[in-house]
């Protein structure tokens, strides 16, 4: 299963894979646009990613929310009726959502992009 | 099936939802059996909205425009009028599909509102319209058609036959109005229908079952606007099915002035939900059916037509049984985004008797009040039973409620000999006989049998037609008949609370729960422990609890889901509230409609409602304190083996009222507590007419209707014929 491993001993926080995200999917670099999110625990940062587990293919009313063939969990926008049910029920809270951008929650699909944008490579594809 | 036979045609363009309201209603004529068809699209007055918020205060007054003093249920100017309100349709917070259905009763005689779930609401006014309204009747059997894609409404003859039932109609409509969709199970989603089944021919209890098409199971799924008699209007109209059709929701179709807040406000309750619903109510697991052992603990749950409140066998029917036997982790939700998921269904089950013996069938339900209306209260704890009872009721379009009340009502008379088996047609109709019960139902909703027609009918009917018929004790048959106002009680033993005693029989429409279930607060939470604290209840509660039905809101994520600090931050009736949850809806009120409403305006809202339904009735004939009728067995014990089956509780119950239980015989303290309780139920009338601002006849007062703005010529012309000085309080 393809999945965005995180390692939070290397992060330095320098936020390059929150715009570069934001970039690619809503052409902003706004870190709350971002499908992954870094952030300060305790001094320590807390990198906060998908990991593809698929609880939220479970609550989906419209089976809007699938794996696709590589394992990744995909959200269909057509099938989706913007009910956040998955954004509550996401057991590492890793479905976003930003409603000045659109309805429906968003969430990392393994792209890769943030991977190539991290200085330090405190983030990796694997699988 | 056959391409059906249109009848009519109209098009129109659907009006785009503004922040929430299309202020369009769909009025669909059927004549007066003249197949004089007719459609129009009315706009509604921006005033009227401010009086009547939507939903349920859209269907009555609209209603009230269409009917006079003297229009009876089955007149053709009775109408149907099914409205959403204002959030129905919002998928971003649980419970947002509801809406509610307005009509004269054919059981209480009077104005009735009765809510469902399904997507018949969100689509209907997805496709354009505030409300549906449906007037006339058929010159013949026909299925509406709105379909909101293409802005048509369309008129079909039936081709189903008077004997074809609610889960035939509803399968092969999904079936025939997706037949053009490339995805078919999206197509069928699209759609929902509204039906009922043959019983509501002759019967006066009949519901209509809404639709939703359940994309896991692929199976299209049955919510029922069970109460009133619904049904039987429908069927009466000759409508064998309402169908919408409305493809691709987005979850924004309300037009929300403010997404964000909706979205934070909804996630806040799922995540509620997800922490705590495992450990309050469990209704994504057994959805109502988690109370079964917790009204036995309490003794509440009905047994034996309400003679009880525990039962030996409660294990049978645990709360744990029915999760065994429902589906479990299926998102079982009747509209987008309700976490709460209590829709639950029993898949693959094998009916063993009726029409489809042998036939493999997914149920929905049963919730607690077909557990205990198909179960306890007629002496009967077998889960499987009650499923098969709860499918075939739904089929037929039997509420469950009242059918269950029914027949505890005649199983007691079996046993007291007021009938016998002459009468019955040879059923042996006593508690907990499963075979004779399940025929009984099955010949209720067949129409040949005069015994089982009536039966059909109700309690009150009932009442008149073994008094009349056999010669059976009316006086008895008062005092067990567990009906007020017409309807049949739901499934709580209220006996011993008497905030319960006005949730029940202080009603608008009779005793359902839900305007005023306050059992739970009264007797299991402890949140009412005074006189006043339930007299308050029975003003604040029905009021607050009537909005959900304005809004479109289910009330089940109100309080069968929690904040954990609820109980330390709040105490008493204010905890009842769930002063959290208040906000919430005051949050996405105002998310949707741009407004800014507070906590009291929510109340100011209902009020208007509330009162005008009640002005309504009292046009209607009713709406007086005569027809808040409490039956002896609502109040305490009727018969001695009740009261010995808790001899020490109730002689503390005596000892309470200053009564000396001792040397007096059981029948002698039977008389002594209930004449005790008929007092202290004149009490509580009069203390809740008073805080509700009505008069001693239980009419609200020209001040009343001034102060809440709902004072127009008509609402007071009526109450001017009604209200009278010797009613006024005397301070």
């Amino acid at each position: 299963m393809k999945l965005l491993k995180t390692y939070a001993e290397k992060c330095v926080r320098c936020g390059a894979c929150m715009a570069a995200c934001a970039k690619a999917y809503f052409k902003e670099e706004d870190p709350e646009l971002s499908r992954i999110r870094v952030s300060d625990v305790g001094n320590m940062p807390n990198l906060n990613v998908c990991n593809q587990c698929g609880a939220c293919i479970e609550v989906c009313p419209t089976q809007a929310l699938e794996r696709d063939k590589n394992g990744v969990v995909q959200l269909r926008k057509d099938k989706c009726t913007s009910c956040m049910m998955c954004v509550g029920y996401c057991p590492t809270a890793s479905m976003f959502f930003n409603a000045k951008k659109q309805s429906q929650p968003f969430k990392c699909i393994a792209c890769g992009l943030c991977a190539k944008a991290c200085p330090t490579g405190a983030l990796e594809i694997i699988g | 099936m056959e391409k059906m036979k249109l009848l009519a045609q109209w098009t129109y363009t659907p009006k785009p939802i503004h922040r929430g309201y299309t202020k369009e209603v769909c009025l669909v004529d059927l004549g007066n059996r003249d197949g004089k068809y007719r459609f129009e699209t009315k706009t509604l007055s921006d005033e009227f909205v401010e009086r009547f918020t939507g939903g349920r205060g859209f269907g009555l007054g609209l209603l009230w425009e269409a009917v006079n003093e003297n229009t009876k249920w089955d007149d053709p100017e009775n109408e149907i009028i099914i409205s959403g309100g204002p959030l129905c349709g919002i998928t971003q917070y649980p419970g947002a599909g509801k809406c509610y259905s307005v009509f004269l009763s054919p059981a209480t005689k009077q104005t009735y509102a009765s809510n469902a779930g399904g997507y018949f609401g969100p689509l209907i006014k997805f496709s354009g319209f505030d409300s549906f309204e449906l007037r006339g009747i058929a010159d013949r059997n026909v299925i509406i058609f709105v379909d909101g894609d293409q802005g048509k409404v369309e008129i079909y003859e039936s081709p189903f036959s008077p004997k074809d039932n609610s889960y035939t109609i509803t399968d092969e409509l999904h079936d025939y109005f997706s037949a053009e969709d490339e995805d078919r199970e999206n197509g069928k989603r699209a759609i929902s229908v509204v039906s009922t089944g043959q019983a509501a021919a002759h019967s006066y209890i009949c519901g209509m079952n809404f639709s939703f098409y359940d994309l896991r199971r692929k199976v299209a799924r049955l919510k029922q606007a069970g109460r009133g008699g619904g049904g039987t209007v429908l069927r009466h109209k000759g409508v064998h099915a309402l169908v919408v059709k409305k493809r691709k929701v987005t979850g924004v179709e309300n037009d929300p002035a403010d997404l964000a807040t909706l979205q934070q406000v909804g996630i806040k309750l799922h995540k509620e939900i997800h922490d705590y619903d495992d450990v309050q109510c469990k209704m994504r697991k057994v959805g109502t059916a988690h109370l079964n052992e917790v009204m036995n603990d309490y003794h509440l749950l009905p047994v034996n037509n309400y003679k009880f409140g525990q039962h030996p066998d409660i294990n049978n029917i645990h709360s744990d049984v029915y999760t065994s036997l429902f589906t479990q982790g299926l998102p079982d939700g009747c509209w987008y985004g309700c976490s709460l998921s209590c829709a639950k269904a029993a898949d693959n089950f094998e009916l063993k008797t009726g029409p489809w013996k042998g036939k493999k069938v997914t149920v929905d339900g049963p919730e607690y009040e077909t557990a205990a209306s198909l179960g306890s209260v007629i002496g009967i704890f077998d889960p499987k039973w009650t499923i098969e009872a709860n499918f075939y009721a739904d089929h037929y379009g039997f509420d469950t409620i009242s059918l269950g009340t029914i027949l505890a009502f005649l199983a007691e008379c079996y046993e007291l000999g007021l009938i016998n088996k002459d009468h019955t047609g040879g059923l042996e109709l006593t508690f907990g006989n499963k075979d004779a019960m399940m025929e009984m139902i099955h010949r209720m909703a067949e129409g040949t049998d005069e015994f089982a027609v009536a039966a059909s009918r109700g309690i009150r009917y009932l009442k008149d037609f073994l008094s009349e018929k056999y010669g059976a004790d009316r006086k008895v048959m008062e005092d067990i008949g567990m009906e007020g106002q017409g309807l049949e009680v739901s499934q709580y033993r209220c006996q011993e609370s008497i905030a319960q005693w006005g949730g029940y029989f202080l009603t608008l429409k009779g005793p359902q729960h839900d305007e005023a279930w306050l059992i739970f607060m009264d007797m299991v939470n402890k949140q009412l422990p005074t006189f006043e604290d339930k007299a308050e209840a029975l003003y604040y509660f029905p009021n607050f609890r009537l909005w959900f039905s304005l809004v479109g809101l289910c009330k089940l994520p109100w309080n069968d889901i929690e904040p954990a600090d609820n109980h330390i931050r709040y105490k008493g009736i204010e905890a009842a509230k769930v002063p959290e949850h208040v906000q919430n809806y005051v949050d996405i009120f105002n998310a949707v409609t741009g407004k800014n409403i507070t906590k009291e305006d929510i109340i100011t809202q209902s009020e208007k409602v509330y009162n005008f339904e009640r002005v309504f009735n009292l046009r209607m004939g009713k709406g007086t304190r005569e027809w808040h009728n409490i039956p002896a067995r609502g109040l305490g014990p009727v018969f001695e083996d009740e009261y010995m089956a808790r001899p020490d509780y109730f002689d503390d119950k005596l000892r309470e009222a200053g009564i000396d239980p001792q040397g007096l015989s059981v029948k002698e303290k039977i008389e002594k507590l209930q004449a005790h309780r008929r007092a202290q139920w004149e009490k509580l009338v009069d203390a809740v007419y008073k805080r509700r601002g009505w008069n001693k006849n239980g009419i609200p007062t020209l001040e009343t209707v001034k102060r809440l703005g709902i004072d127009t010529p008509e609402v007071v012309e009526v109450l001017k014929k009604h209200l009278r000085p010797e009613d006024e309080w005397d301070n």
